[in-house]
């Protein structure tokens, strides 16, 4: 029970990285990436094939988050233009596509058969309890980027980056780069990406192109809308609680008599559909409200500049 | 058209909307220092060269010229770099973020606006941070929004809302600044403030491009008047001259004076 609660925990630290790049590039940039998952897949087979050739494991994690980046700022400069449904869509397709890529270019993915025996870090000497060693080494990394991104989106580039995703014009007038603010967070969130599936394809050893399947995008899309969309709190607590549901399904779908093992999978998704459409319908902003968003320093000035008049600013000054 | 003093530049702007000509080769200049208006009925195009100068419509012909420098079908936000920034007509704005913020956002030149120096150089974010800080709150305090600072721009009324207008596009220290119809909208009380405020701006050495359709405030305001109608230049001058103009009346009225 332990190793599995262990194993859940992991994967839950694999989604919250995924849904704080979701919450920057969607939450606070406003572009919806429907291709999600085509960058975990990118950083995943990158880490595998390093890894496979040679490469130490740091440099094949690194490498996955800067090639999955790179395609992405790629991506999003091609479609700079479209927003929206049309992002959307096209961000989808490029997922399918690189999802197509990965099962038929065999002479370098293998497959369908997919890619085993990759290496898992020190997992030799760790022996029995190489699963706590990454449970503790994905949620360190989970707790750096949150923090790293908390920053940033604190800071003015936060600011300039909302004010993109609310109005384009608005921001382009005030002087900023409206399309590097776009190509940042989207490279953001796929670097993260790329991060998380090559954690994930070192953590079980093994990946094959239908790990990396829209249900995926979907379920860290309902942990983002469960969170809240542009809170970082929002997007870890929220992938926690996407783990629980999966998981709490496995066990009331067996508990349930007369189910196949099929009907007992489609239950699973069913739990998922049914827990987003109730999220929307009867707390839309989530779990984390959408609350004033202010960049760093300003916050508390500004707070209590409203209640104590202009005692803050000669504080400062002094 | 040429004259040593002028700081913006328009000559021979077309443009089409849909079959629709919009601008049909407006020519104009405004001198460094001072206040002019741009008056005209509604459909003379105003706006729309508006929209050409500051670089949200790049679909037009013609030449654009600021401070010595040709910004015509340059991206919004080198014109705006370059000193020329622009109000809105309808007051617009992020609507999640609050009054502070939207003055904040205008600053220029933000050292941290790039992913790594927001991270990389602490230090020198917060510092500029604090010195915009304390230029929003002047600004703030002398348009008399310091006490709605922390609203969510939604929440404020027409007035305020303009009055914001103004504000940010202040934040970004521009040389020139196209204010597109600050009053409109504005409850009458408010409008002589703004005008105040208008006139201390262009004391203080910003060029100023007014379009407005209150009169008064043109008069009140402005040294020397543009007068567009259907696309292009019609007249300009000073207001008494302008008003005085039989051409200028018959435009406003749409019709043949006997």
């Amino acid at each position: 029970m332990i190793s599995y609660l262990v194993f859940a925990g992991t994967i839950a630290g694999f989604y919250a990285l995924l849904s704080l790049g979701l919450v920057t590039a969607w939450g606070q940039g406003g572009l919806v990436n429907l291709g999600l998952v085509g960058f975990v897949g990118l950083g995943a087979y990158t880490s595998a094939l390093l890894s496979g050739a040679g490469f130490p494991i740091w440099i094949d994690w690194i490498a996955a988050a800067v090639v999955s980046a790179a395609v992405g700022v790629a991506l999003c400069f091609v479609v700079r233009n479209l927003r929206g449904d049309y992002l959307a869509i096209v961000t989808l397709g490029f997922a399918e596509i690189l999802r197509l890529a990965e099962t038929n270019e065999k002479w370098l993915t293998k497959g369908s058969d997919g890619i085993s025996g990759i290496v898992a870090p020190l997992k030799s000497d760790l022996g029995e309890s190489f699963p706590f060693f990454y449970l503790i080494m994905t949620w360190t990394l989970v707790g750096i980027v949150a923090f790293l991104l908390g920053c940033l989106l604190r800071s003015p580039f936060g600011r300039a980056l909302r004010a993109v995703r609310d109005d384009e014009q608005i921001a382009a007038v005030a002087g900023k780069s409206v399309l590097r603010l776009k190509l940042q967070a989207f490279g953001i969130g796929a670097a993260l990406s790329g991060l998380a599936g090559a954690l994930y394809a070192h953590f079980t050893s093994y990946i094959a192109p239908d790990v990396f399947i829209v249900q995926l995008t979907i379920y860290i899309f309902l942990a983002v809308t469960v969170g809240g969309q542009t809170r970082l709190a929002g997007a870890v607590v929220g992938s926690i609680a996407l783990v629980a549901l999966l998981e709490a399904s496995r066990f009331i779908a067996a508990a349930i008599p007369g189910l196949d093992a099929v009907q007992i999978a489609s239950l699973r998704e069913f739990a998922i559909a049914l827990t987003l459409i109730l999220v929307m319908q009867l707390r839309p902003e989530g779990a984390f409200r959408m609350t004033n968003e202010r960049s760093g320093l300003s916050a508390s000035r500004a707070a209590s500049e409203s209640c104590y008049g202009k005692r803050a600013i000669v504080d400062d000054a002094t | 058209m040429t004259t040593t003093g002028s700081l913006l530049e328009v000559s021979d702007i077309r443009a089409s909307f849909g079959g629709v000509r919009a601008l049909d080769g407006a020519s104009f200049s405004v001198e460094a220092g001072t206040i002019t208006g741009l008056i005209g009925p509604n459909g003379a195009g105003k706006t729309t060269i508006f929209n050409c100068i500051s670089g949200l419509v790049d679909g037009f012909s013609g030449a654009v010229r600021f401070d010595g420098a040709d910004i015509a079908r340059a991206r919004p936000e080198v014109v705006s770099r370059s000193g020329l920034v622009r109000s809105f007509q309808l007051a617009r704005g992020c609507p999640l973020m609050t009054v502070f913020e939207h003055l904040m956002l205008y600053g220029p030149r933000q050292v941290g606006e790039g992913v790594f120096r927001a991270l990389a150089s602490p230090g020198a974010v917060r510092r500029q941070e604090e010195e915009l800080r304390e230029r929003s709150y002047a600004i703030a305090e002398r348009l008399r929004l310091d006490h709605v600072l922390d609203n969510l721009v939604t929440a404020l009324s027409g007035g305020q809302k303009k009055l914001l207008e103004i504000g940010r596009v202040l934040l970004a220290e521009p040389k020139m600044v196209l204010l597109d119809e600050p009053m409109a909208g504005v409850n009458p009380t408010l409008v002589g403030e703004i005008a105040e405020q208008l006139a201390a701006i262009g004391e203080s050495g910003v060029t100023i491009l007014l379009i407005e359709h209150e009169m008064e405030l043109i008069e009140r305001l402005c040294d020397d008047v543009i007068v567009m109608a259907e696309g292009k230049f019609l007249t300009r001058g000073a207001f008494d001259e302008v008003t005085g103009d039989r051409r200028v009346q018959e435009c406003y009225l749409g019709v043949q004076l006997q």
